[in-house]
């Protein structure tokens, strides 16, 4: 590109490994959201999947915390350039929540309490990827990071692990969510930075 | 949306912790009041750092103009404050945001939607854009502005806001300061708390569109408190900095 910053020296170089392109390392954990903080009781909590066929699948928080509840580690990096390492979460598996929906959809929609909605393909949804989390490190997730809880997506760009998260809708075509309507990327991947449209 | 080489046509000390850069690129599409940019600074061996800032001049100006506060262990913005000068070369992408804007009613138009604008610290810088823009269009949206800050000297702007409020029969300001206040002022400096948010707001049936920006705490308190105070939560949009 040929522009320089002559004195400009950086302070966090080394190149680190791991770290996307255009991504800087944070020790802290920055809330990024569009709105006031939904709060919503662990009573009311439910989440749900519904299928292209109309067929529901409804989770409430006891059923929920009965599966099988996984520990996870991972970086997380969202897409206004902070990134963060070997973040902890305790969460239920979407591998877990998908076994018992039959469905031939490829893209599914999120929302959360709140009215937030962003679209995630259900090939980065299943095979491990991820989570319903509701734990970060060793404590409930507080509201403003999401909780009671919030999708885990942590291959993609964090907008699309949405907050205060509440079903998901399959669909058999793409849609844009909230971000996604307001100029970001429909998939996110991080290490394609694909940021904006 | 890609990298833009962008030259710095002017440099403005705004407090000791802050500075408005201007820039001038080629084919600059123009901004909405509101949105940011990205900034992306090399280093001779090729090392990259970008942030993200807010634009503080009006859309209608056409200008780019940003304002930048300074982060004591910043990598980016003390070197924006006290290095960058006029001439220079750096690199922009942007402008980004589809969501924290406000665009001037376009005549004919139903009655506008009263604003609110909540700022903290920095956080004024995209409610700045909004209220010149605001001003410069004459728009008769009624505005109002809480702007929490330390002292009067870090107030950004603030000659500016008190010359719009005189000249801008639709804007209304309302100053919080939490460490010094003005010499003569009616209150003693305190942390802004629910009952001075609420009181200078729009009440709730007004219906305002509220815009709340700054450090991410002060929006998480301002939003619950107005909540709680029967503000609709999907009338009101937030833009975070820090942890």
């Amino acid at each position: 590109m040929g522009i320089f910053s002559p004195g400009f020296g950086g302070k966090r170089r080394s190149d680190v490994v791991g770290l996307p392109p255009g991504q800087y390392l944070t020790e802290s954990f920055p809330v990024l959201s569009a709105g006031a903080t939904p709060r919503v009781s662990l009573d009311e909590w439910a989440f749900s999947i519904s299928t292209e066929t109309g067929a529901l699948h409804r989770w409430s928080w006891q059923e929920l915390m009965a599966l099988p509840i996984e520990d996870v580690t991972t970086d997380i990096h969202c897409v206004t350039s902070w990134s963060k390492f070997g973040t902890g979460w305790r969460g239920v598996s979407l591998d877990t929540l998908f076994a018992e929906v039959e469905t031939t959809a490829e893209f599914s929609m999120a929302y959360s309490y709140g009215g937030y909605t962003t679209n995630l393909p259900l090939a980065d949804l299943r095979g491990g990827k991820a989570w319903i989390a509701f734990d970060f490190d060793g404590a409930p997730l507080e509201p403003q990071h999401g909780g009671p809880a919030r999708l885990l997506v942590p291959h993609l760009y964090f907008w699309k692990s949405a907050k205060w998260v509440h079903g998901l809708n399959l669909l058999t075509e793409d849609e844009p969510g909230f971000w996604e309507q307001n100029g970001y990327h429909m998939r996110g991947d991080p290490f394609l930075e694909q940021r904006y449209w | 949306m890609s990298w833009r080489p962008a030259r710095v046509v002017s440099a403005r000390r705004e407090t000791s912790e802050a500075r408005t850069v201007g820039l001038d690129i080629e084919g600059w599409p123009g901004h909405v009041a509101g949105q940011h940019v990205d900034v992306r600074l090399t280093a001779e061996d090729g090392y990259t750092a970008v942030r993200s800032y807010s634009i503080s001049s009006s859309a209608p100006s056409g200008r780019l103009e940003i304002t930048v506060d300074r982060l004591d262990d910043g990598e980016v913005s003390p070197y924006l404050i006290d290095q960058l000068s006029a001439g220079d070369r750096i690199e922009i992408r942007g402008p980004s945001g589809g969501w924290f804007v406000w665009r001037p009613e376009t005549a004919p138009a139903p009655p506008p939607r009263a604003v609110q604008l909540i700022g903290g610290g920095s956080g004024i810088v995209p409610l700045m854009s909004m209220i010149r823009t605001h001003a410069e269009t004459a728009s008769v949206t009624p505005f109002r502005l809480l702007y929490s800050v330390r002292s009067p000297a870090l107030a950004l702007f603030r000659d500016e806001l008190m010359r719009l409020e005189r000249d801008d029969p639709a804007l209304q300001l309302a100053w919080a300061y939490s460490r010094a206040a003005p010499e003569g002022w009616p209150s003693p400096p305190a942390r802004l708390d629910r009952d001075r948010t609420v009181a200078a707001a729009f009440p709730p049936p007004v219906g305002a569109e509220v815009y709340v920006c700054g450090a991410s705490p002060f929006v998480e308190s301002v939003t619950q408190w107005l909540v709680e105070a029967s503000h609709p939560a999907d009338h009101i949009k937030t833009e975070r900095y820090g942890g």
